[in-house]
């Protein structure tokens, strides 16, 4: 089987998340690639290096600088007439873009897979991954995006594919970027961390958010999540949500801090490898999930913790 | 504008999902059903369009089972001015989906289709993008902020490195993210007068879709579970912990 990975870059640098996804790939058959944007020579070579890269088709134009949905789905659309699956990373980006292709061509999509069983079966999470569904596809081709947390990385050096331009298409002039704020943080990215730190409505306000997990996420060279509720509440950003339709992750060691444990939370981070939890209530929720439980008030453990590591 | 919402069906948010034992999927018998979350937020953010002079009229479309007509009735209760019931008792996958929303948006000829950007039990967030591919139209997903500007719509999006915002002409398609709005409930005069707002009724055939499943759930499992472990006392215990588990030096 040909497989399609799109390659998700920023600034010049691949994305983690496509790494897993080439892995998810390369369990289906030969892995070949797609580098959309402008100027994207480096990115081109760097996904050559990628183990396992097969052949980089490069999308090169001006037009696809911010790799809007309805110029790179078309792109992919004529692809796939060489290729039997294509696959993207459940990311924003891999889910703007994957169901479009879908429509283009017909098929069904796969979302979110957790697993390939075989050619065309795989598990995927339904129901906030309160249930786990095996599904066969019975389309000739398949577009499946892939949950990046539980696919191992693909190494980034090691590969030796061969880049190839393609047509690049033109702008569909129905779509424009404006503008983006994006969160610059020194911190790990949450779907890559090894140790998440994340935050509550216990916290009352972002003054406290920020004065209470910065300092110890320091400490422990953590990124910083937190849970709906907090976002809601203007805590902290959108980027930083974890759960059922924010960020899923799975980092060695995730720290939750004045968080219930909502199903739509559990659902974001319940296969970390060790769950803490700090919680003044210890009915929580939360606690059910957690392999380390600590009953108390935040606003005292969490400098004391701070503090003593 | 004519703004056309598409709204779902779905177990209510606050019930926990059981697996049925033969593995054939999760059980509903009995369960609290409410609208999707999303595609309140979908109905609120049309309502509030209108309420701005920029609407015109607001249309509410369901595609399921009869049961529907409930969800449909509380979209109108909280301001939508008519209904469309596509009525079918199959499971209809998003690609079906799609392909009756481009029917009903053919006929309807709206501005813009406003839609959940998921819906909670299968979570597949896929029809909104896939309408937008069929019609050949312009999508914004993952909407926190929408701002339309005569035959143009600012769609501030919830990306995984913070906003994103793009310029579509319309028409086009938005897809709710969580923070777009706080959506409204229905007061009870209102609730009384949505009983007697239009609802059509349409079935799948008449928008010559074929909804066949392109896939088969071969079975439906629970997930692992978790167990949970032991509680500490103190912070030091939890520092002694997180030493053994190699976090901290």
């Amino acid at each position: 089987m040909k497989t399609l990975v799109l390659v998700e870059h920023e600034g010049g640098a691949i994305k983690d998340a496509t790494y897993a996804t080439v892995t998810a790939a390369a369990e289906l058959g030969e892995v070949h690639l797609l580098v959309a944007g402008s100027g994207v020579g480096a990115v081109a070579d760097a996904a050559a290096r990628i183990a396992g890269a097969g052949k980089v088709h490069v999308a090169d134009g001006t037009h696809l600088e911010h790799q809007l949905a309805e110029d790179v789905a078309p792109i992919v659309a004529a692809l796939m007439a060489d290729h039997d699956a294509f696959l993207a990373s459940s990311t924003t980006t891999g889910k703007n873009v994957a169901p479009r292709v879908a429509a283009l061509l017909d098929v069904m999509q796969i979302s979110d897979i957790l697993s390939v069983e075989g050619g065309d079966t795989f598990t995927r999470p339904i129901y906030a991954g309160n249930a786990i569904a095996t599904v066969r596809s019975k389309d000739g081709k398949k577009v499946i995006t892939v949950r990046g947390t539980a696919f191992a990385k693909a190494a980034a050096e090691g590969g030796s594919g061969t880049v190839e331009t393609v047509d690049a298409g033109v702008a569909s002039g129905k779509a424009s970027f404006v503008g983006a704020e994006l969160s610059k943080s020194e911190r790990p990215e949450l779907t890559s961390a090894k140790v998440i730190v994340s935050g509550g409505r216990a916290f009352g306000s972002s003054e406290q958010f920020h004065a209470l997990l910065d300092p110890l996420a320091d400490k422990l060279g953590a990124g910083v999540g937190a849970s709906r509720a907090a976002v809601d509440a203007g805590y902290a950003p959108n980027d930083y949500q974890v759960g059922q339709t924010g960020k899923i992750v799975a980092p060695e060691v995730y720290i939750a801090i004045g968080i219930s444990g909502a199903i739509q939370h559990l659902a974001g981070m319940k296969d970390s490898k060790t769950i803490v939890a700090i919680n003044k209530d210890e009915e929580a929720p939360i606690f059910q999930v957690a392999d380390i439980g600590l009953v108390g008030d935040l606003f005292k453990i969490v400098p004391e913790l701070t503090e003593k590591l | 504008m004519k703004l056309l919402v598409a709204v779902k069906r779905v177990i209510d948010f606050n019930v926990k999902p059981r697996v049925k034992m033969d593995g054939s999927g999760v059980d509903l018998a009995n369960v609290k059903m409410s609208m999707n979350p999303f595609d309140e937020i979908a109905v609120e953010e049309a309502i509030r369009l209108k309420e701005k002079g920029v609407a015109t009229e607001i249309v509410a479309v369901s595609i399921g089972p009869a049961k529907a007509q409930e969800t449909l009735r509380t979209a109108l209760a909280m301001g939508a001015d008519r209904a469309i019931l596509v009525q079918t008792d199959e499971e209809v996958e998003p690609l079906a989906v799609a392909k009756i929303l481009k029917g009903v948006v053919e006929e309807e000829q709206p501005g813009l289709v406003i839609l959940g950007k998921q819906a909670i039990d299968d979570d597949s967030n896929q029809v909104g993008q896939m309408l937008a591919a069929l019609l050949g139209w312009p999508q914004g997903t993952f909407a926190s902020k929408v701002e339309v500007a005569g035959t143009d719509v600012d769609v501030t999006r919830e990306v995984d490195g913070g906003l994103e915002t793009v310029k579509l002409a319309t028409p086009a398609i938005i897809t709710t993210d969580l923070r777009l709005n706080e959506p409204r409930y229905a007061s009870l005069p209102n609730i009384m007068k949505a009983k007697s707002k239009p609802l059509a009724n349409k079935t799948p055939a008449d928008f010559g879709v074929d909804t066949a499943p392109r896939l088969e759930t071969l079975k439906v499992t629970e997930p692992p579970k978790r167990t949970a472990g032991v509680k500490v006392a103190s912070v030091d215990e939890l520092v002694a912990k997180l030493k053994t588990l190699g976090v901290v030096a």
